[in-house]
Parts: structure tokens; sequence; C-alpha cells
């Protein structure tokens, strides 16, 4: 059994799995029952000033029978009294003294900030979270993501932080700016104990089309909402690698955006998250999942002979490199294993129409082959495949060398105008127009009436 | 006690003659519609003789666009709801679903065709806007899949189709020789409606061609003649005690409980004879009529029974027992059926031989005949310069489906033999392409 606990910046916690600030920490009911089931730690609903929520205010993204593939709120922050929240924080806190307890914070003036971070070590908080990334409703009041856009406002609270706070603060960033490293950096700056990224991006989820209305709709109207869920975790782990990459940074990163599986974790992990926040999927599946999360890791761990959390975090990040230190030399090239061919052709079609032209089918059989010279190993064909492990992408190259456009560059060999015979589009197949039009049609494209 | 008990009110007779394929609710659909994969050149639009495009109405399903998919549906078959509830999808499109070739259940592509046909069965909605009337006059005999297909294609392209039908209700075996439980007369029923509506052609009932002179009129009267009347009754056995009380053919049991199953009576042993579906269908609803025992007999081996695997499967599920190489010599009794007189028969390189000295008599107290039906040939052969083969179905031109007498054109049962509603549909539907072809190249 691997060690699965963690120091997240000094916040101890059974295991590095963490409740998302958000409606499932929205109360101690709550946090108590998800500490019940397993949960490593929480981040409290964020504590601030004043506000009334809407109803409606959530909406979803769903994909053919899976619902909640994306997901998006325009919830604000906690409407709860700021006293109740912090005296069932203490509550918590007495019953379950191993589990971490973060407290979200959104607040303006520095007398604000001090208050509050007072209170809530007085209530026995492990931790803070600063939440600067909330991108509706707080932001047109200065706060929420308006703070994560401007770097030196951000290191301005933060510093207004340090200047009172005895238990480590994390920073929450928001991804609704071009360059995530900025407000990390200046989170640093500030003196923050931590980070954690992403807050949800700024979306409208999809439109009633009978009434003409996004959603989600109050009275008629909507606006722009955040969006999390699945769907964005794609978003989130290139942030999460962007920040692990800062040269000298060195802060704990807690991973959040889109986690449902411990496969997913994983992977935030080995991009350099030191703890990971999940919120979607437990407003989906309830704090059952954590049985999945913590078995998942438990054995992934194990499998692969690490003894605790610590030993896999950011262990994929030396293998993010940029575009041009590629080997441009490293060549693949689809194979199809016909015995788990299931002939439904969607490779094809997908090469046919959306690719190079790389698969080709013969007479009498519905087994697509591969034109190996027309394939330039793009992945496709293998995406597409519903057959797991039918079409895989198999090395051709030797492996004996290795050139980078970087390489090229530096000695001066890249390609200088669309004819040079060192630009790689000139090696591609291309079908004559002419062949576009095919002579024997499958039984669908024929005109029924 | 056997399976299922005589029902004795309109309630029983529903439960035990129960849907096997009910009409999907919008969870159901949305979710297995989801399944699809829209395969390239998809395997069951090739297995589909009407070649209906499947994944691209299982996809408008799943966009929300039920009635586009119903649309979809009828462009190719005008039965298309009468096919998703009795087609054998099993051998059919859901046997060719790429799924299978992964031990994965294949789609539910006849029950979601009905989910779509349903919308639009129930709304209404007009889906076609038929051409203007040409002034063409077309005469066809038999309000079954074949003649009904022929009048909506011939309806939609501009002529004045009218149908002459023997019986009172139109859509031939859809509604007289269908299983129960596979569709029920008001879903047969209200496609009719929908499609005589959609296409306004006309169906003059409770009358039959079969006279010269009836021919006479409708050559004088119409431009053209589709012939699509399927197969008659039950073929004689040519053996004694055929005539006795309790002895019935297949086809005419299964119309009387179709349209009056209040009337039936099964006795507590029945005995079928034949391997087709035909013979599958009497078994299971002999059974499910409350038979205690029902027993299908045939004559070859089991392997060489004619039935759908997954249709004998069925009949075993009601309770019916199989029993093989067995050939009727006499069906016994005096003037009620006593039993049946039986030899027992082996089948060497293909051939049949009764064994000598190796007969038997299975006491029963009824006998379904499920051995085939006549050719219409007392109407057939009143045509002058109509040619039959030599099996008694017409001889027709495969592309055209034009008879041997030009101004007569033929499909369904009467041209193939005896096929599925789906053959019969889609050639009804080709046929009158052919038609079209033909008044239109004339001069």
């Amino acid at each position: 059994m691997a060690d699965l606990s963690i120091n997240f910046a000094g916040i101890k916690s059974p295991n590095p799995f963490w409740l998302a600030s958000a409606p499932p920490t929205n109360t101690g009911y709550q946090v108590m029952k998800a500490f019940d089931a397993g949960w490593g730690g929480a981040v409290w609903k964020t504590l601030a000033v004043p506000v009334i929520n809407t109803s409606s205010r959530y909406g979803s993204v769903n994909y053919k029978d899976k619902r909640m593939v994306g997901f998006n709120n325009i919830e604000l922050i906690s409407d709860r009294p700021v006293a109740d929240n912090l005296r069932e924080i203490e509550e918590v806190k007495k019953r379950f003294t191993d589990s971490a307890v973060i407290a979200s914070l959104m607040f303006q003036t520095r007398e604000e900030w001090h208050r509050i971070v007072r209170d809530v070590e007085n209530a026995g908080a492990d931790g803070i979270e600063l939440n600067f990334g909330c991108p509706h409703g707080m932001c047109e009041r200065g706060m929420g993501s308006a703070v994560g856009q401007e770097p030196k406002v951000l290191q301005t609270i933060v510093e207004w932080v340090m200047e009172v706070a005895k238990i480590p603060v994390i920073v929450k960033l928001t991804p609704n700016i071009t360059d995530i490293t900025q407000p990390a950096i200046a989170a640093k700056a500030g003196g923050a104990n931590a980070i954690s990224l992403i807050n949800t991006i700024q979306s409208l989820v999809g439109v009633d089309i009978d009434n003409f209305v996004p959603y989600p709709i109050v009275d008629g109207k909507s606006t722009n909402g955040g969006y999390c869920g699945p769907a964005v975790k794609p978003v989130a782990l290139n942030m999460v690698k962007n920040c692990a990459q800062i040269p000298g940074f060195n802060l704990p990163i807690s991973g959040i955006g889109g986690i449902e599986t411990w496969r997913d974790a994983v992977e935030f992990m080995l991009l350099g998250s030191g703890s990971v926040q999940i919120a979607t999927a437990v407003m989906h599946y309830g704090f059952g999942i954590i049985r999945e999360l913590t078995s998942g890791l438990n054995n992934y761990l194990d499998e692969k002979g690490f003894a605790s959390v610590n030993e896999i975090v950011g262990k994929a990040v030396p293998n993010v490199t940029s575009w041009e230190n590629l080997n441009l030399k490293y060549e693949v090239k689809a194979e199809i294993h016909e015995e788990k061919c299931i002939e439904c052709q969607l490779c094809y079609t997908a090469c046919e129409d959306g690719a190079h032209q790389a698969i080709g089918l013969r007479e009498g059989s519905r087994i697509p082959y591969i034109i190996k010279e027309n394939c330039v190993g793009c992945n496709l064909c293998s995406l597409v495949c519903p057959s797991e492990g039918c079409i895989t992408m198999e090395r051709v190259d030797d492996g004996s060398q290795h050139l980078t456009w970087k390489q090229m560059t530096a000695a001066g060999d890249i390609p200088t105008d669309f004819n040079d015979p060192r630009a790689g589009g000139l090696l591609h197949h291309a079908n004559p127009t002419e062949q576009a039009f095919v002579t024997k049609r499958p039984l669908h494209y024929e005109a029924k009436v | 006690m056997a399976e299922y008990k005589t029902p004795a009110t309109e309630a029983d007779f529903e439960a035990n003659f129960a849907q096997i394929k009910p009409l999907m609710n919008a969870n159901e659909a949305y979710y297995e519609s989801g399944r699809c994969l829209f395969c390239y050149d998809a395997p069951c639009v090739n297995a589909c003789p009407t070649s209906i495009d499947i994944p691209l109405f299982i996809r408008q399903i799943n966009s929300g666009n039920a009635s586009g998919a119903a649309k979809t549906i009828y462009d190719s078959n005008y039965f298309g709801n009468a096919c998703g509830k009795v087609c054998p999808t099993e051998v059919l499109c859901e046997g060719a679903c790429v799924y299978t070739n992964q031990g994965v259940k294949a789609i539910e592509i006849g029950r979601l065709q009905n989910f779509a046909t349903d919308k639009v069965l129930k709304t209404g909605k007009p889906l076609y806007k038929t051409l203007p009337k040409n002034g063409k006059k077309v005469a066809i005999i038999g309000a079954g899949p074949a003649g009904i297909s022929c009048a909506c294609e011939l309806s939609f392209s501009g002529y004045n189709a009218t149908v002459f039908e023997a019986k009172s209700l139109p859509s031939g075996l859809t509604v007289h020789g269908v299983a129960p439980y596979k569709i029920t007369n008001e879903e047969v029923l209200a496609e009719m409606d929908f499609l005589q509506k959609q296409f306004g052609f006309e169906i003059k009932y409770n009358s039959k061609i079969e006279t010269a002179e009836d021919l006479q009129k409708l050559e004088t009267e119409f431009d053209a003649v589709f012939i699509g009347v399927g197969l008659g009754k039950t073929a004689s056995l040519q053996m004694p005690g055929e005539n006795l009380e309790n002895c019935l053919g297949a086809v005419e049991f299964i119309e009387q409980l179709r349209l009056n199953h209040a009337e039936i009576k099964v006795g507590e042993k029945v005995i079928v004879l034949g391997g087709g579906n035909t013979a599958m269908d009497a078994a299971s609803e002999s059974a499910r009529m409350g038979a205690e025992e029902v027993v299908l007999a045939y004559r070859r081996d089991q392997t060489e029974m004619g039935a759908y695997a997954f249709e004998y499967e069925l009949a075993k599920h009601a309770g019916v027992k199989g029993i093989f190489n067995v050939q009727p010599l006499e069906i016994l009794g005096t003037d009620k059926v006593a039993g049946v007189k039986f030899i027992r028969t082996e089948t060497l390189n293909g051939k049949i031989s009764t064994i000598p000295g190796s007969e038997f008599i299975l006491p029963c107290d009824m006998v379904i005949k499920a051995t085939g039906q006549e050719k219409q040939r007392n109407l057939l052969h009143q045509i002058s310069g109509l040619e039959l083969a030599s099996n008694g179905t017409i001889k027709i031109n495969e592309a055209t489906f034009q008879t041997t007498k030009p101004k007569y054109f033929a499909g369904g049962d009467a041209a193939n033999g005896g096929m599925e509603v789906v053959n019969a549909a889609n050639e009804g539907k080709r046929a009158a392409k052919g038609i079209h072809q033909f008044l239109t190249e004339k001069r």
C-alpha cells in the first residue's frame, strides 16, 4: 500500500483529493459527510461580502448519452453568513482533525482581508485559498477574476493577506488570461505559499433555440458563466504544466479542472500538481467517487512501484517541450490489426475526408487497409476507431536520426519558400482533384425520392 | 399447466400477446441512438431491402429531429413503421450491425425506427408534397405492402392510383397474417391511414378482381395495372383427414386470430405441421391462446427449417416442443381431429426418405397446417399473355417489374413467391418507378 498522504505547502491531508471550493463545500454538513466518506481535504465555498444568488444557475453540455461533460455556473460565492461558515469550520475541525479544511476567501479592502484571515485561523482552518478566479458576477464588482487578470493588483492583495496570515496561503488563478504564468509569478512575489488552478472558464454553455436565450435562464435573460467539468481538463492540464515550468518557481500547485477519476488525478500530478481539487464530478455523482479515486491511485502507485504520491508529482513535466524541440525525423504510420476490426470504416472516412487519403477499401472486404506511402502518422484513424487496440501507430524510422526545427534554424537549414525541397509538404501525397467525384457511391449517397 | 392461460378477457389476450418490440420511450431512444457509430457505407443500410439510411435517421433521432428521421425512413420504405416492428431485423439491419463483430449488442434499429415513425403517425405531420396530377391512371390489385407502396409512389409522382382490395382492410398480411405480438392492428391501420392522407390514393374495399370482365374493365379504364395479390389460402397436403373439424391452415388461423381472436378456441393439444416462419408463428400463437401442449412437427432435420433461428427460439420460449424428421401420413379422427399418423424420416445427402415400419400416432385435438400457400392461379390464368414461372410466380423484369404482358406490372409475394413485408414494400415502390418509366416512354 502506497502512502497517499501529502504535505502540501504545510497543509497535511490523508490523501491528495480535496473538494474544490464549490457547492459541495457550502456547509459543515456536507464537508463532514465528505470527510466521513474519505476525502482528504475541502476548500470551503468562498466566504465573502454579502451576495445574492440567482435561480437558475447551472447549465450543461451533454454529449450523446453522456450528461455534463461540460458544466457551467453563474452562481456567486457563498450566500450564507460568514459567522455561520466560521462556526461550521470550527465544528468540522473538532471532529475531523486529520482532514484539511482550507477557507476560500474573497474580500475587497485590506482591513476586510486582515479580519477574515484572522477569523478563519481562529476557526481552525488549515489553510487559506484566495479566490482570484471567479469569472462571472464578482468580477463585475472588481473581485474574483478581475483580480486574477491584473498581476499587480493580485500581488498587492496577496501581500495584504501575508501581512497577517500564519497558515499556508494558496492563490487560486483564473484561466481567463493570455499568459497564466504572469499571475502565478505575481502570487509568488506577493509571498503566497502555493497556487491552485484553474478556476472556471468564461462561457456560454448553450442556447435555448426555442426562446433565443442562452442557458442558464434567469427570467428570460442569461449571462456568461464559468465552465468546468471533464471538457476543461485539457485546458487545465496545459496551464498547470505552464506554471510547473516557470523557472525557479517551486511553489506547490493544486490542480483543478475536470478531474473525475484517479486517472485524471494522476495526469494532473504528473504535470506538477501536489494535490487535486474536484467539484463537478461530486456534483454529478456525490462524495462516493472518493472510493474509486483512492483505490485507483493506490493501485497505480503500487503497480508502478512508487511509495508515495510525492514521487510522481511533476514526473511528466520534463517531457513537455516546445514544438521546435520535437524530433522531425521521428516517424510513425498506422497499422490496422484486422482481427480487432469491426468493419465500421470510420477510419476510412475520417482519413479520406478529414486527413490524408491514406486508407483504402478493397473490393469484397469491409476491412480497410493503410496506404503506407500516403500516411503521415497523424493518429486520426486510431483516435476514431471504436475498437480498442485495432489501429496502432508503429514507428517506422530506425531511430538513428534526431533533427529539430531549432537545430535546423541554428544551422540555417530551414525552408525559405514554398518550393523549397526541405519543406515537408512537397513530399506529401495529394490526389488529383478530378478524382474527388467517386464513381461507386455507397447506398446512402443515392437520392431516395 | 402450460406457459399461458387461455385468455378470458381482452387484457389477458394483450398480456399473452405482449409486443416483443414495444415502443421506445424518449429516454430509451436517446440513449440507444447515442450508441450508433455512424459507419461509413453502413452494413445495416446494405442489409435493408429498402436501403433505409439508418445511420442518418438514428443521428436525426439523437439530435432531436424525429420527424426528419421519419422522413428519412419513409423516403425509402412506405411501410416504415410496420417494418420496424415486423421485419426480421435480427437477420437484416441489426444482424449486420458492426457492434456484433465486437460482441456488443447491436443497435435496436427496428425500435428506433418505430420511435421516429410513431411520432409522425401520431401528429400526422405532412412529409410529402405530391407532384401535380398528370392525368394518368393506374389500377392496383391488392392493398398489401406491395400494392400500397406502389400506390404511394405513383401518387407522389402525380398518378391517380386506385387500389382494389378483396378484403375490408388494407395492408394485406401486415394486418391479416403477422403474429399479434409483432404488431397491433391499430398500429398497422394508423400507418395506412397516414399514407392515404399523405398521398391521397383511393382504396376500393371488398372489391375482388376475379373475372375476365373485371380485368377487361381495368385494362380499359387504366393506363397500367399492378398485380400485388400475394398468395392464396393454405395449400392442401393431399392426405386423408384434411377436411376434419379442427384441421385448419395457418394463414386462416392467424387471420382469425388477428381480426376476431375471441372466436378462436385452440385445442388442448395442438400439432403444427411445418418448419417455416409461419409454422413458428402458428405454434407460438396456439401456446399463447392457452393450448396445454403444442408440438411443432417438421419432416426434415431441425437445421433444415426455413424459419429463422430466433423465431424458433420465440416459439420454444412460449412452450412449443419441436419434433423433427417426422412426415404426416394421415390426419385421424371421425368428424373431429383426434391425432396425426406420422412416419419417421431421415435425410441423406439432402434427400429425405421415410423409414419403413416407423409409423406412429400422436394424439391431438387440433392440427394447423403451415406447409405453404397456394398461388393465385385462378386470377393470373385469366390474364392472357401473362407468363408464370414453373412454381406459379409471375415472371417479371427484375429492373422494371414489368410482366410479360406490357401493361401489367407485379411485385410482392405473387412475384417473389413469398418473402417479408419489407421485400414487398420495396418491390411495390420500385414497380411504381417501372410503371412511370413505361408510361412516360410510351410515346
